[in-house]
């Protein structure tokens, strides 16, 4: 019985991680400027393989009786290093002046730079 | 690149290092150790090692490290070196061949009974080496202007 559900429950995160990683590929092809593409790259993604590794640790753990623990530092190393991979891309994006979409509002950080570059100069 | 004068902000970056450079360095412990029995080894083991310390390098400037690891690299391998012809040698002392190796059941307090190899002495040398040329190299890389 335990078997029969855990087997659904690992099936379905790692068809979730799955799906995530494809919409997280689409939202790479799709989206219009590198930041918004770092969006959809960093966090999708991230789930996507968080959900998929979670689901190999439960298949070993459930059904071989095999405990890994170097999954479970797997898990908390991308979830600790893809976030600020992220943001580490789009600071340096934004840092060498690569334009935001065309329909962007509004762009505080630039206001920000600009009273920063009086106050020094 | 044009000199600002500013201090660029890293505190994204160097709290995420401090954090994931513990789980890096003791990830290559266990690899080191693991090698006899499963993936891994002294090569892997030292190479992730030098990583670890090159993502100090990244996130940190070059003085910081050499303050936090005054360390010679050129010497570190050399003393790899050293460990992987000593741990040849040792087997002449029993009369056999060179880089013969022997493993053991030692009881030792706390771990109890431990299965025990010299492979691991001739590996420890190989991690010295891999750790002390890596960082040699990526250190004479960085230096040049």
């Amino acid at each position: 019985m335990i078997e029969t559900i855990s087997k659904f429950v690992i099936g379905y995160l790692i068809l979730q991680g799955a799906f995530f990683s494809l919409i997280s590929a689409i939202g790479v092809l799709r989206l219009p400027d590198v930041y918004t593409r770092t969006h959809a790259a960093s966090k999708s993604a991230t789930l996507g393989v968080l959900s998929i590794l979670l689901g190999v640790f439960l298949y070993f753990w459930v059904l071989e009786d095999h405990m890994n623990g170097r999954v479970l530092l797997g898990i908390l190393f991308i979830f600790l290093t893809s976030p600020v991979a992220g943001h580490l891309i789009s600071r340096a994006a934004y840092h060498t002046k690569v334009k935001l979409w065309e329909n962007s509002k509004i762009d505080e950080l630039k206001e920000k730079k600009k009273a920063k570059d009086k106050v020094h100069s | 690149m044009k000199k600002t004068g500013l201090k660029t902000n890293d505190l994204i970056l160097q709290t995420i290092t401090k954090i994931v450079l513990f789980i890096v360095i003791i990830f290559s412990f266990h690899l080191f150790f693991a090698g006899h029995n499963a993936p891994g080894g002294g090569f892997i083991g030292g190479l992730i090692t030098s990583g670890a310390i090159v993502l100090l390098l990244i996130a940190f400037d070059v003085k910081t490290v050499k303050s936090i690891l005054p360390i010679n690299y050129v010497k570190v391998a050399a003393f790899g070196l050293l460990i992987a012809i000593l741990s040849g040698i040792g087997s002449f002392l029993f009369g056999v061949p060179f880089l013969s190796h022997t493993h053991g059941h030692v009881h030792i307090p706390l771990l109890g009974d431990t299965h025990l190899a010299t492979a691991v002495i001739f590996d420890l040398g190989v991690y010295f080496v891999v750790v002390g040329v890596t960082m040699t190299i990526i250190q004479t890389i960085g230096e040049t202007e």
